[in-house]
């Protein structure tokens, strides 16, 4: 399967960080294939919480996903969907 | 003398006791050198660590979901992935190899410089993220240095806990019995730490600056929660103060769900709107349970903040429908954006003012940026449809203003009509009331809108040129002053006279004594902060609207602040002592 890449723009109010990002994180480890971001000259693993966060991406960001592996496309879709629903929101008051 | 220390409040409340510091264990790590050959057996210390460190995170997890629920604990899978980090891990075991130095200090190395880089973000949920990761980085060191897991299950006193910051898993294990209150010189409003402090009833005051520094070691505390204060070595006076207002808080908590779904009415049936203040829209549930009839003051700063882009008006119409379509039936007021003064706007980098209060700010800023002020127009007419909504400018000071104010809105309505989209004709358009010059013209802008709404903040702030900031001259930012008090009458009279209705949206009208003034003046809406709501409505249910009016008219006969606020308190004791005592 040829390598894939989409990119989008991030739709939580919070960003690409915390729980958005622990929840790439988690959807990006159920799949073989190799996940990388980007965002402008920053290239960043996916599995990587760490990596996730140090890209700073806030509500707007574009970023682009890469998939290369067996399950690639699964693995975009499923990513793509989860960075383009808007999340519950979480307990504030 | 004792000093007081502004805050963000993060939990309501009010707390006394002895500071105890959590701060100052800075962890040694320890270095030396080790051999190619050693690499592995670090690493497996490393993996033994990271595992101990998952099982008491699983740990405070699921304390966490019993106690508070599952949505807090998730809070902590972060915390979960990093240990489970294969970059981090990699770069651990290339710093091994190349540095041929123990795992604590190469670990240690690795997570501080991902810290550095998160601490030099402009971005405040990514620099919040920090207090995690150094919250991860100690717990992994202390067990690869086999020591005691942390500092606040050592407790061993109860009493105020002072710390530079708390991380979300420290705070989840405070307790109530040990921890009376906690103060912070780091975290925002919407940290983790704030939310979970509200979630276990513990008072809280975060972003201090320099607590850790000011507070001195044994010191007596109070920690007022709601305002945000932190008084240190109260003398007798402030403690007998706050033992009162301490008092009242509990008792708001008992009078709570008796009085969340009665009506705000006088005993001879007088009935007046009470709502509440929000800066969020996730403050709503919190209104809700405080029983308001709804939104009298719907801030909209929050949208431009904390970011580098201008919010769109798709973004800023799903903000405002969504709080429109939560409250409905009952009014939801939006206050077009007051920036400037001390709020920030990111976007502009707007120049710093000597007197920013003064400054270009509010509807100056929106009559002068008529690019963006269209866009929150466009926002808030689209919304209309979806809910009760209102609006209000903020910081009008004379008929110029708000006319041209009201002539861009018009044009805004005709380009909705022309473009087919649909908003409310009959949305109500008020103005704020919170300049002097605006006070004592509001005859002539009556004529304008169809309410007004007295911002007490800035009016008492403006006419007794104090400014609310300064420590030194606090005394005289007197909400009793006659000065006010005839203002504020002239306003709700003039506004009457002209058919218009009359809110109040200040900390003013919150003040169980001041409310009783307020509701023998006449005023029609009280908007409140959530938590002062149970107390306004207990003090308007006590009272007949004919008692209320009598203390209104002696009141306005004395002559000094002092006597204004000591012959309204003997007023409230005489209907409801239990809020006075």
């Amino acid at each position: 399967m040829p390598p894939l890449h989409k990119t989008i723009s991030i739709v939580h109010r919070q960003g690409l960080h915390a729980r958005p990002a622990a929840l790439f994180v988690q959807a990006a480890k159920e799949f073989s294939s190799r996940v990388t971001v980007k965002k402008g000259r920053k290239i960043v693993d996916g599995k990587s919480i760490m990596g996730l966060l140090t890209l700073a991406a806030h509500q707007g960001s574009r970023i682009s996903i890469h998939v290369d592996g067996p399950d690639a496309a699964e693995a975009l879709e499923r990513l793509i969907e989860l960075m383009t629903t808007p999340l519950p929101e979480t307990p504030k008051s | 003398m004792s000093t007081t220390l502004k805050g963000i409040p993060a939990a309501p409340g009010i707390a006394m006791g002895k500071a105890l510091f959590l701060d100052g264990e800075e962890l040694s790590v320890p270095r030396r050198s080790i051999t190619e050959d050693q690499v592995p057996y670090e690493m497996l210390r490393l993996e033994e660590a990271l595992i101990k460190t998952r099982h008491q995170i699983l740990g405070i997890q699921r304390k966490l979901s019993e106690e508070l629920g599952s949505e807090h604990a998730e809070i902590l899978n972060a915390h979960l992935l990093v240990l489970e980090d294969q970059s981090v891990r990699e770069e651990i075991i290339n710093g091994l190899r190349s540095q041929k130095l123990n795992v604590e200090a190469i670990f240690s190395d690795v997570l501080q410089r991902h810290l550095k880089a998160f601490a030099r973000t402009e971005d405040e949920y990514l620099r919040e993220r920090t207090a995690d990761i150094e919250d991860i980085r100690k717990r992994v060191l202390r067990n690869l240095l086999g020591k005691q897991p942390d500092a606040v299950t050592r407790l061993e006193e109860s009493g105020i806990v002072v710390a530079r910051d708390l991380s979300p898993s420290e705070t989840a294990q405070m307790h109530k019995r040990h921890v009376l209150a906690f103060v912070t010189d780091i975290g925002g409003r919407t940290s983790h730490t704030a939310i979970m402090a509200k979630s276990l009833e513990i008072p809280a005051v975060v972003g201090l600056a320099s607590a850790t520094k000011k507070i001195p070691r044994g010191a007596r505390l109070i920690v007022d929660g709601t305002r945000g204060e932190v008084i240190i070595d109260p003398d007798a006076e402030a403690i007998k103060r706050y033992e009162l207002e301490q008092r009242r808080y509990l008792e708001v908590g008992r009078q709570l769900l008796h009085l969340k779904d009665l009506p705000a009415e006088t005993l001879d049936h007088h009935k007046v709107i009470l709502s509440a203040n929000i800066e969020l829209p996730d403050e709503l549930p919190s209104v809700i349970a405080h029983g308001a009839s709804g939104v009298g003051l719907f801030r909209t700063e929050f949208l431009y903040l904390n970011r580098q882009d201008f919010p769109t008006e798709e973004e800023q119409f799903e903000a405002y429908s969504s709080v429109a379509k939560q409250v409905a039936p009952h009014p939801v007021i939006i206050r077009t954006m007051d920036l400037g003064g001390d709020k920030f706007f990111s976007p502009l980098q707007l120049p710093s003012e000597m007197n920013p209060f003064m400054g270009w700010r509010a509807i100056r800023f929106s009559l002068a940026r008529p690019d963006i002020f269209r866009i929150q127009l466009r926002a808030i007419l689209r919304a209309s449809v979806h809910g009760n909504l209102k609006m209000m400018y903020p910081m009008i000071t004379g008929p110029e203003e708000l006319r041209r104010a009201n002539e861009i809105l018009h044009e805004v309505r005709e380009e909705l009509g022309r473009e087919g989209i649909p908003f409310s004709k009959e949305m109500e358009v008020g103005a704020m009331i919170e300049v002097p010059s605006a006070a004592m013209t509001c005859d002539l802008l009556a004529g304008e809108v169809s309410f007004f709404s007295i911002g007490t903040n800035d009016l008492i702030q403006y006419s007794l040129a104090v400014d609310r900031v300064n420590e030194k001259i606090a005394y005289l930012y007197e909400p009793t002053h006659p000065a006010i008090l005839r203002l504020v009458k002239q306003i709700i009279d003039v506004g009457h006279a002209h058919k218009l209705w009359v809110g109040m949206c200040g900390e003013m009208a919150g003040e169980p004594a001041l409310s009783l003034l307020l509701l023998g003046m006449g005023l029609d809406e009280f908007s409140t902060s959530p938590v002062q709501l149970p107390i306004v409505k207990q003090v308007i249910r006590s009272v007949e609207y004919s008692f209320a009016k009598s203390v209104t008219e002696q009141a306005m006969k004395l002559r000094t602040g002092k006597e204004v606020e000591a012959f309204l308190t003997a007023s409230l004791k005489q209907v409801a002592p239990a809020l006075v005592e």
